[in-house]
C-alpha cells in the first residue's frame, strides 16, 4: 500500500489507519538499527535537510541518524548560522533551499503553523520536527510506538499527561495519537497551564496529581520550563515540586505496572525526581531508541515508499 | 434613500456647484431638459455619500503598502465619499502639521474626501498629551492613538476631559495591553488547537468597561473602536441607557468570520481585535439589526504581501477592507440577515457623519453633493489581486458578494460612473 501523505505537520491531520501504518512500519526499521551493519540504501541519491531554528540536541541527532541510516545525503541548517540572522525571510530560506533541489525538509521552529507555511511554499514533502506550541508529530508517533511495544495495545488505556500543557507540542501531538487509537487521555497541571477548551480535543482535565495517579497506565510527564517562572505562570519549582512533581511516594499509589515517559530533557528533581526517572518504570530511554526508528519510517513513507513490511528491507 | 431625513422614495437628486440643490419626484426635470449631466439610476440605490470612519493609510511611512492617493481611491472603487484616517502612520498625524499634510495629499488626491483623525498622545506614545487642540483647528475630526491604547487610565481621562472641550470624539481601540500580551488569536479553542497565543475577550471587555467609565467621569464623548465581543456591546448599551455620549463601530469582518478562519494558519484572518467565536459574532449581528451599533467601518489596514506572507506570530495584524464592506454588509447583513437598507446607509453614512461632525452624509438641500449609488443586486466575486488598493491582504478572496456601488460624487465631482474610477 502506498503511504498517501505528502508531508507529516501533525498527528490532527492523521486518520488512525496512517498512524497504524507508521507505526507497523517502524517495526522493520527497529530491526535494522539493531544490526551490526545498520544501513539500507532505501533513500539513496535523495537529499534531506535539516533546517533548525531552535536549538535540538535529541531531536536533530535523531533525525540524523534516521537519515543516514536510510543512506539519504542529509544537511543540518541551525538558525545560529543561516540567513535568517541577517534578516532572510522565512518564505526566502524555503525557496533558496527548494531552487538547490532538495527532496525531503524536516523544520523545527518556534512559531506555530512554520512547518505548514513552508509545506505551502515548497513542493517537497515536510516533517514537522515541532512548530512552536502546535504539534511535534515524530514525537507524538515515538511515544505511541513505545506504548504498542510495551504494553501492546492502546484501546481503553488510561494516559495522563503532567505538566505545563499550555506551551507543549508534545502534548498536543500525543492528545491527537492516543485518542485516535483509542486511549483516554487526562491532562494534569496548574489551571494557569492548562489551555482553555482542551476539553474540545477529547480529554479529561484534573489539577490534582494525587487523585489522577493510581489511574493511570501511562504517566507522560512533560519538562517545566523555567522561563514559565517569570511570566508568572506558578510560584516557584519546590511548588510546582510539591504539587505536581513525580517521586516516588506518589509512584508507590500508581499501578505496578504503569508506564513513565517523558519527552525530554529532563529537569531532575523538578517535574521527575531521579528514582522515578531511573526507575523500572522508566521507557524513557525506550523513547529515545525507538525515535530512530519511528523517523526512519515516516521519512521511507514521505518519499514514496510502501506501507507493508516486506518491501521496506 | 436617505435616513437623515427618513426618506424612501422613488426620485431624482439636483447637483448644483457642489451641493445638493433639490431632490425628490422631477427634482431634475427642469435642468436635464437644458443640459445638465444626467446619471441614471434606475433599480439602484441613491445614497449620501458612504463614510467609512476607521481607515489606515500608510502616508507618510509606509507608502509601499498604502497612500493617501491609492487609499482615497480604493475608498471610491468600494463606494466611499469620504474616509477617517488613522493617525498610526511614520510619522504620527499629530498636531496642526501632521493634520495639514494629510489635507493637503488628500486635496492633491482628489478623491474621496479625507477627515484626519488626530495622535491623543504625543507620538502615541501614551506618556504626554499631543497638541490635540492645534489639530482640530487645523481639521482633525477626532481624537486616538487607535493601535496604541492609552494604558494609563489618568492620562485617557485627560484626553476624554481636553477634547470634550473641543466637541470632539475620542476614538479608543480598547484593548487591556497587559492582559493581550503577545497574543495572536482569540483565546479559546482554536488558539489551543493550533498552540498560537489567544487574546481573550476580556482584554477588550475591561478596556472598553473602563473607558466608559472614564467617559461618565469627564461627559465626554466616547466612540469604541471595531467592537467584537458580545460582553463589551453590554457595556456599550448599558452606557447608551444611562445617556452616556457612547457610540461603537463594528467591522464587516467581525460580523462575518469567527476564529475558525484562522484554522489553516492564515494571516490574511490576523487581525486586532482578533476575529472571535460565534456567539459573539451572533451578538454582533443582532446588535447591528436592532441599531445598537453606531456605525460600520472597515479598520481598513494595507499590509505588504512579504510582511503578510510569513509564520503567523511574524504576520502584522489587519486586513484591506475598502472595496469589500459595503458589499460584505449588504450580502451578510440585508441579504442574509434582512436589515432595511435605509438602517444601512445610516450606519455607513448618516451615523458616521454625525459622530464625526461632519456636514455629510444626508441628501438634504445645501449639504454637500457626496452621493453613492449603488446597486443591490449586483453579484461579484472578490478578486484580491484586482483590488484597487496597493495591498491585497484579504480573506474574502474568491467569496461571492451580493451588492456593489456604481457611482460616487464627491462635492459634485463625478469620480465613479458604472463602476469605473474616473479621477
Amino acid at each position: 500500500m502506498k503511504f498517501e501523505r505528502s508531508d507529516l505537520l501533525g498527528l490532527e491531520d492523521l486518520a488512525r489507519e496512517d498512524i497504524e501504518a507508521i507505526l507497523q512500519t517502524a517495526d522493520t526499521f527497529v530491526e535494522i538499527s539493531e544490526r551490526p551493519i545498520k544501513k539500507v540504501p532505501v533513500l539513496r541519491g535523495l537529499t534531506v535537510v535539516n533546517l533548525f531554528f531552535e536549538p535540538s540536541t535529541r531531536t536533530r541527532t535523531s533525525f540524523e541518524l534516521a537519515e543516514k541510516r536510510l543512506s539519504a545525503d542529509m544537511v543540518n541548517i541551525a538558525a545560529s548560522t543561516s540567513a535568517t540572522v541577517k534578516g532572510e525571510t522565512l518564505k526566502d530560506t524555503a525557496r533558496n533551499l527548494e531552487a538547490m533541489s532538495i527532496d525531503m525538509l524536516v523544520v523545527r521552529h518556534s512559531a506555530s503553523g512554520a512547518a505548514h507555511f513552508l509545506a505551502g511554499a515548497l513542493a517537497c514533502p515536510v516533517v514537522n520536527a515541532g512548530d512552536g506550541a502546535h504539534e511535534h508529530p515524530t514525537q507524538g508517533l515515538l511515544d505511541l510506538y513505545t506504548v504498542k511495544q510495551k504494553v501492546g495495545r492502546f484501546d481503553g488505556l488510561r494516559v495522563g499527561i503532567v505538566g505545563d500543557i499550555l506551551h507543549s507540542r508534545v502534548a498536543r501531538s500525543n492528545i491527537w495519537g492516543f485518542s485516535k487509537l483509542g486511549a483516554k487521555v487526562t491532562v494534569c497541571g496548574p489551571a494557569t497551564l492548562i489551555p482553555p477548551g482542551v476539553e474540545t480535543m477529547g480529554v479529561a482535565v484534573s489539577h490534582d496529581i494525587d487523585d489522577l495517579i493510581p489511574e493511570l497506565d501511562i504517566l507522560m510527564i512533560l519538562r517545566i520550563q523555567t522561563e514559565r517562572l517569570n511570566q508568572c505562570f506558578f510560584p516557584s519549582l519546590r511548588e510546582y515540586a510539591e504539587l505536581f512533581g513525580i517521586d516516588s511516594r506518589r509512584m508507590a499509589r500508581a499501578k505496578k505496572d504503569v508506564i513513565v515517559m517523558h519527552p525530554g530533557p529532563l529537569n531532575r528533581g523538578v517535574e521527575i525526581t531521579p528514582e522515578v526517572a531511573d526507575g523500572p518504570n522508566s521507557v524513557i530511554l525506550d523513547q529515545v531508541k525507538y525515535g530512530v526508528a519511528v523517523r526512519m519510517a515516516v521519512l521511507y513513507l514521505l518519499s514514496g515508499g510502501e506501507t507493508t513490511r516486506e518491501t521496506a528491507d | 434613500m436617505d435616513p437623515s431625513q427618513d426618506m424612501d422614495a422613488v426620485g431624482d437628486v439636483l447637483v448644483e456647484d457642489g451641493t445638493i440643490a433639490a431632490v425628490g419626484a422631477g427634482a431634475g426635470a427642469a435642468k436635464a431638459a437644458s443640459g445638465a449631466t444626467a446619471i441614471e439610476a434606475r433599480g439602484l440605490v441613491v445614497s449620501p455619500g458612504l463614510i467609512d470612519m476607521h481607515v489606515h493609510l500608510r502616508e507618510p511611512g509606509r507608502e509601499d503598502e498604502e497612500t493617501i492617493e491609492s487609499g482615497t481611491r480604493a475608498a471610491v472603487a468600494g463606494g466611499f465619499t469620504a474616509v477617517a484616517s488613522m493617525p498610526n502612520t511614520n510619522p504620527p498625524t499629530e498636531g496642526e502639521e501632521g493634520v495639514k499634510f494629510v489635507l493637503a495629499k488628500a486635496c492633491d488626491a482628489g478623491l474621496a474626501r479625507v477627515h484626519p483623525v488626530t495622535a491623543a498622545t504625543q507620538g502615541l506614545k501614551g506618556e504626554m498629551l499631543a497638541e490635540i487642540g492645534s489639530a482640530i483647528r487645523a481639521g482633525a475630526v477626532a481624537v486616538s492613538d487607535d493601535g496604541r491604547p492609552v494604558a494609563n487610565s489618568d492620562l485617557m481621562r485627560r484626553a476624554l476631559e481636553y477634547t470634550s472641550m473641543l466637541g470632539k470624539p475620542v476614538i479608543s481601540h480598547s484593548e487591556d495591553p497587559a492582559l493581550a500580551g503577545r497574543g495572536v488569536v482569540n483565546e479559546g479553542k482554536v488558539s489551543t488547537l493550533l498552540g498560537l497565543r489567544g487574546i481573550p475577550n476580556e482584554s477588550e471587555d475591561i478596556a472598553v468597561a473602563r473607558d466608559i467609565s472614564l467617559a461618565r467621569l469627564t461627559s465626554a464623548r466616547l466612540h469604541i473602536a471595531h467592537i467584537s465581543t458580545a460582553r463589551s456591546l453590554e457595556l456599550v448599551i448599558e452606557a447608551k441607557r444611562l445617556g452616556l455620549k457612547v457610540t461603537c463601530e463594528a467591522t464587516p469582518h467581525h460580523f462575518t468570520l469567527t476564529d475558525e478562519a484562522v484554522r489553516n494558519y492564515d494571516t490574511n484572518a490576523k487581525m486586532k481585535p482578533p476575529l472571535r467565536a460565534e456567539q459573539d459574532v451572533s451578538a454582533l449581528r443582532h446588535a447591528l439589526a436592532a441599531g445598537l451599533i453606531d456605525a460600520i467601518a472597515s479598520d481598513h489596514a494595507p499590509h505588504s504581501i512579504e510582511e503578510k506572507d510569513q509564520e503567523f506570530d511574524a504576520a502584522p495584524f489587519g486586513i484591506v477592507g475598502l472595496e469589500t464592506s459595503l458589499g460584505l454588509a449588504l450580502t451578510e447583513l440585508c441579504h442574509k440577515g434582512g436589515l432595511a437598507l435605509l438602517d444601512l446607509i445610516r450606519l455607513m453614512s448618516t451615523n458616521p457623519a454625525r459622530i464625526l461632525g461632519l456636514p455629510s452624509g444626508t441628501l438634504k438641500v445645501g449639504a454637500p453633493a457626496d452621493i453613492t449609488v449603488f446597486d443591490p443586486e449586483c453579484e461579484w466575486t472578490v478578486d484580491a489581486a484586482k483590488l484597487v488598493s496597493k495591498s491585497h491582504n484579504t480573506p474574502f478572496s474568491g467569496w461571492q458578494l451580493r451588492g456593489k456601488a456604481v457611482t460616487v460624487i464627491v462635492n459634485g465631482r463625478l469620480l465613479m460612473r458604472d463602476g469605473e474610477v474616473l479621477a
